[in-house]
């Protein structure tokens, strides 16, 4: 790549003072004929453009406006802004910028409430709006972070789906001024075995790890979910974190009429031109076949020049704005930049470096060709850009320059001539700010409340030792539970060398400052099922969980991102879950004091009627003075006997609706689920940093989906540790060891306190009114997980069952090895979660029969527990650990780190063959799923990869 | 005088930080060097890190074997200067004919990144010389086209002439043919290795301090050898 030198900079400087006038201005409408100063209209049809003064002069011809997914009323606004109908051009800006993913025009009303119940932050640099929200970590050190969507190109091209989707996010953050230090990747699919699952998975793992790889981005966590519901609709969100030094925070306005417009990285081509590619066909042109949109192709060598590029800008201050092009290209860039800045702009498109020279202004205004930047610089600071460019073989070109707002103060309008015609004459805003904003109609849906009917803790539990042992081994395979290593083993998690915590920890640790050992730990957590069951209850509960899961590394808590993944919001019943999602998590963020910094809504996850499970997914971040004081979730290995004493920290209740367990055994999802309490969160939070800091505790993990079992077995795997465990006694009969195993009630955390400290450790507990009590201690030497009276199961058993499940699902190389392992070892039960589902799997569940929907089980333990100590009336203050002598089977103590066990909120997922798609896309009959189809096809994208300001 | 030791930047290069790192972790001075540049400001000893250089669009390494830092390197290498090359750079060496043989896409076609065990089997070497023969050490391997290839006379050689710097040991990441993991030339002041020394080199980030052993022994080289 060569750097575009001196004509084309001459040609914007040297018209430029020439240009300027024409550009502000005037009011719209006639005065746009007028102020055209190119060739006739003749020869505007000869070369095919709909220009400006065309469209004065042809107010009566008909637009496509409709296949581009705008409403009658929107172009009828559109005429009036403009005064005249819009050229072929502006009609593809306004439809892209107006639709669903760029207005934001379904969402607004509601993500209002992120703004307006934002707990007072003295950290927030940049907040709602930006490209990403930016937190202040330290006096000079800054973070920034947030997650995305891509997940319609995903499911239709997996690999660069994926792959563009990290691009995309990595960019935004990269636009903030900060160098991108790593990324998160929650992924949901279909069923494990759906011969689709097959298709898309293996592809979007290659993807993310293809492209975060090439960047040099460790991959620090995710989370790999499988369920019908996304069977045609498969969710890839994507996290980036950045860290930047607080002065050097970049903003995206293009301030200083005179100043230069700079288009920065890999040329613009006809990459998913989308809902604009409807324009081409329905214009006279018989070429218009030849012009379907390509899918975007990600070049993630072009990005890591970019990045590098950008950052030796800032550092030497050689940028006035800086703007990703992503969503929306050229457009969005253009007109958000000199919105932002109530500036004008006038563009030559002629100079924008093009793929195929064929392509027209519409397209070139429309592509959203992956790797470009829009700088704005002062002209004297052009020739030490392009330099900078050209060192790192970045392509950067002069396309245009900041024209002045009118002089009555009113804004500048953006002027984009092509070869001296005038194609775009609009006043920016319109575009960015005027789109529609719509209250659409919200309704419960109908089958709701017999859903909740449909309690979990009705059914069947297991209630002898052998059911337990089976139902464990069962739980610990199943694709939700498994280890997912199979799939984070295409990640690189070590490149830049700060990684201190990844998956399958329950937090990544990103050191960031050497010197100080500053660090940050962030975690994406989401659960569809209970968010399903109860919206407002299921948000607070993820975002509860990614609070927990940053708190138990020892880190504070300080900001949360989102990504809220939902149907369509033309359903009434979809709209009110989403509503109901952000009441709850703007709710929850008050409660817990942090505020929501920036996020992406995905609309239209739907195939046909069936809307996949509302999915907000939360990512928490955390700062840790210290990364030196992170704490780890594996049980730690000890010599000479010495072993680690086993706490549980919160309450258990019977809470099984929409765990993992009623999923995995019976396919069931209905009654409530777990009750949170933001409060509780809050005080084990700040036990654990207290914790952290001066030393009491050797590990810590989060509870989560598969309860207690799961996390046991996850901390023993994790070092090759075991542990013996006691049942305590109020949890004694029947089935109710399966509910100290199995629940899934939330604010709990396993820990391990070292011999010692075991007195000031409890004291603090009750000094913070954290309920805790003792279960058992680590067994170093026994190489096994005993739960007294009830099993004893080897690690290397738990072991094989964990980590056999995703490559014999996925295939790969060790397929077979680790299969033939796991057969011997008779534990590969495929769960039933991964047996192909219907999507309304509600529907199918039976009405619950005639018992109380609130359940005095789950009810009565909260409504007595005391505020330390058993949750249970009449449960002791402290378990007592079980007696060391009832266990002393010595075994080898499991090898460690060759394959460690993989927390629930770890991890991805990836294998070799490739099925066919046997599913119809998303809703392809909508208006804006004509743009969803777009961003299917590699285009505009429902969601992902926007440039624009999320939740305004 | 501390040592200096260039570190390599090619576009495209990633673990060139990580790299830098080890060499001030291990008490010399990285010297950052630039791939259009031939000059290698009278370094010591020089890494060829890690990454995807030019995007590995044509063969790993077969661009930046190109590049102008390249032809003085290849010389003063063949001159003696020690050279190390890692992942990325192990490639380059190759591509580069300082190394026999060539590394292709892993066997089962996954970038795999792993805590891996190795044997190193040559100590001899200027990258090598504080480890023991047949010392087992744990550093992460991650790479997409590390599976090592050479004809079977070359291979012999290698084993017959000690060449073979380390081994995988606990199971083979990429197929590489008779476990090869590093190798060195004749003089043994090059050596090219997949998996990442300068990842294991602080107790906090990496799985042991085991690759701190290969940025020493240069320095203990160094020292032996009469500037």
């Amino acid at each position: 790549m060569t750097t575009h030198q001196d004509p084309a900079v001459r040609a914007a400087a040297g018209s430029g003072p020439a240009e300027p006038h024409a550009a502000v201005a005037p009011p719209a409408g006639t005065a746009a004929a007028g102020r055209h100063s190119g060739p006739a209209p003749a020869i505007d049809w000869t070369d095919g453009v709909d220009t400006v003064q065309r469209a004065t002069t042809t107010g009566d011809e008909l637009q496509p406006y409709a296949e581009l997914g705008l409403r009658d009323d929107e172009y009828d606004r559109i005429r009036h802004i403009l005064g005249r109908r819009p050229t072929q051009a502006e009609l593809a800006m306004y439809s892209i910028m107006w639709s669903e993913h760029c207005s934001y025009k379904s969402s607004k009303v509601h993500l209002r409430q992120f703004g307006e119940k934002a707990p007072p932050s003295d950290r927030l640099l940049a907040g709602i709006g930006e490209n990403a929200g930016v937190v202040r970590v330290s006096d000079t050190l800054a973070v920034t972070f947030k997650v995305e969507s891509h997940n319609h190109p995903s499911f239709v091209e997996p690999y660069q789906g994926a792959a563009t989707g990290v691009g995309g996010i990595v960019r935004d953050i990269l636009a903030m001024g900060a160098r991108p230090v790593a990324v998160m990747d929650p992924l949901r699919f279909g069923a494990a075995d759906h011969p689709d699952t097959a298709r898309v998975l293996p592809g979007v793992v290659a993807g993310v790890g293809g492209y975060g790889n090439c960047l040099g981005l460790p991959n620090i966590g995710g989370e790999l979910v499988f369920d019908p519901c996304y069977q045609g609709n498969p969710l890839l969100n994507a996290l980036c974190l950045g860290v930047l030094p607080v002065d050097r925070l970049q903003k995206k306005d293009a301030a200083g009429p005179g100043n230069i417009v700079v288009l920065l990285g890999a040329k613009t081509g006809r990459d998913g031109i989308g809902g604009v590619s409807v324009l081409a066909s329905a214009t006279f042109d018989e070429g218009s076949e030849q012009r379907r949109p390509s899918v975007q192709v990600g070049d993630p060598f072009i990005e890591k020049l970019l990045i590098e590029a950008c950052l030796e800008l800032y550092d030497a201050e050689l940028v006035v704005g800086i703007q990703d092009l992503g969503g929306a290209g050229l457009t969005c860039a253009l007109t958000e930049t000199a919105a932002s800045a109530g500036t004008g702009m006038r563009v030559w498109l002629e100079r924008v470096p093009l793929r195929e020279p064929s392509m027209e202004p519409h397209e070139i205004l429309a592509s959203e060709s992956q790797e470009r930047m829009l700088l704005v610089v002062t002209p004297d600071k052009l020739e030490p850009v392009l330099k900078t460019a050209e060192k790192w073989g970045v392509l950067a070109t002069a396309i245009g320059e900041v024209t002045a707002p009118a002089p009555d103060g009113r804004p500048g309008r953006l002027l984009v001539t092509w070869n001296d015609h005038v194609v775009v004459d609009v006043p920016p805003g319109s575009l960015v700010d005027d789109g529609p904003v719509y209250a659409r109609p919200m309704r419960e849906p109908a089958d709701l409340i017999l859903l909740q009917a449909d309690r979990a803790e009705t059914l069947p539990r297991p209630s002898t030792p052998e059911a337990l042992r089976e139902t464990l081994l069962r739980m610990i395979a199943s694709p939700n539970l498994a280890d997912k290593t199979w799939v984070t083993e295409q990640y690189d998690r070590y490149v830049l060398g700060n990684t201190v915590l990844a998956q399958p920890e329950d937090s990544g640790v990103i050191r960031i400052d050497e010197q100080s050992g500053l660090g940050v730990a962030l975690s994406v957590d989401g659960n569809g099922r209970y968010a399903r069951l109860n919206p407002y209850q299921g948000t607070k509960l993820a975002l509860a969980e990614a609070y927990r899961n940053v708190a138990v590394t020892g880190a504070k808590p300080i900001a949360v991102t989102n990504c809220l993944n939902f149907g369509s919001p033309e359903d009434p019943g979809v709209m009110w879950q989403f509503a109901e999602a952000v009441r709850g998590l703007a709710d929850g963020c008050l409660e817990l004091g942090i505020p929501v910094t920036g996020g992406n809504v995905s609309f239209y996850n739907q195939t046909g009627a069936a809307a996949i499970h509302p999915t907000p997914v939360v990512g928490v971040l955390g700062v840790l003075d210290n990364v030196a004081d992170r704490v780890p979730m594996g049980f730690v290995p000890r010599t000479g006997g010495d072993h680690d004493q086993l706490f549980l920290l919160g309450d258990t209740h019977v809470e099984l609706s929409g765990s993992e367990w009623a999923w995995v055994t019976h396919e069931h999802l209905g009654g409530m689920p777990p009750q949170v309490d933001l409060g509780r969160e809050r005080q084990l939070a700040e036990l654990m940093a207290e914790a952290a800091r001066v030393g009491h505790l050797s590990s810590a993990h989060d509870l989560s989906d598969g309860g207690l079992a799961q996390s046991l077995v996850e901390s023993c795997l994790r070092r090759g540790v075991g542990a013996r465990i006691g049942v305590p006694e109020r949890f004694a009969d029947g089935s109710l060891p399966f509910v100290f195993l199995f629940s899934e009630s939330a604010g709990r955390v396993l820990v391990t306190v070292p011999r010692g400290h075991e007195k000031a450790f409890t004291a603090l507990c009750d000094e913070r009114a954290v309920p805790w009590e003792q279960i058992g201690v680590t067994d170093p030497a026994s190489g096994a997980l005993d739960v007294h009276g009830q099993f004893r199961i080897g690690l290397d058993e738990l072991r094989a069952a964990h980590t056999a499940t995703l490559p014999r699902l996925f295939g790969g190389p060790e397929a077979a090895q680790v299969q033939v392992e796991a057969v011997r070892t008779g534990t590969t039960t495929i769960a039933p979660a991964t047996a192909g589902q219907p999507v309304d799997v509600p529907d199918r569940q039976q009405p619950a029969d005639a018992d109380d929907p609130a359940g005095e089980v789950v009810a009565a333990p909260t409504t007595a527990a005391p505020v330390s100590g058993g949750p249970v009336p009449g449960g002791p203050e402290t378990g007592t650990a079980p007696d060391a002598s009832a266990d002393s089977t010595p075994a080898p103590d499991a090898p460690t780190g060759t394959t460690p066990a993989q927390a629930p909120s770890g991890a991805d997922d990836a294998p070799t063959a490739g099925g066919q798609g046997t599913d119809v896309p998303t809703a392809g009959s909508t208006p804006q799923a004509g743009a969803d189809d777009a961003a299917a096809s590699g285009a505009g994208d429902g969601d992902g990869q926007r440039p624009t300001p999320d939740q305004r | 005088m501390t040592a200096r030791v260039g570190v390599v930047t090619f576009p495209g290069s990633l673990d060139d930080g990580d790299a830098a790192r080890a060499v001030r972790i291990a008490g010399a001075e990285p010297v950052r060097l630039w791939h259009g540049d031939p000059e290698l400001h009278g370094v010591d000893a020089v890494v060829l890190p890690g990454g995807f250089s030019y995007g590995d669009y044509l063969r790993c390494g077969a661009i930046a074997r190109f590049a102008p830092v390249m032809e003085t390197l290849v010389d003063a290498a063949r001159g003696g200067l020690p050279v190390l090359g890692i992942c990325n750079g192990f490639q380059i060496l190759c591509e580069a004919h300082l190394l026999p043989g060539a590394l292709t896409r892993n066997q089962h076609l996954h970038f795999r990144n792993r805590d891996q065990g190795l044997r190193v089997e040559s100590v001899g070497t200027a990258w090598t010389n504080t480890f023991q023969s047949g010392q087992e050490i744990l550093i992460p391997v991650k790479n997409g086209e590390g599976c090592y290839v050479a004809d079977t006379a070359t291979l012999d050689a290698l084993e017959a002439e000690g060449r073979v710097v380390a081994r995988y040991v606990g199971g083979n990441p990429n197929g590489s043919q008779r476990d090869i993991a590093a190798i060195t030339n004749a003089a043994g002041n090059v050596v090219g290795i997949m998996p990442h020394p300068e990842h294991a080199v602080e107790a906090l980030t990496g799985p042991s301090l085991d690759g701190l052993g290969f940025f020493t022994s240069v320095l203990k080289h160094l020292v032996g050898t009469p500037a």
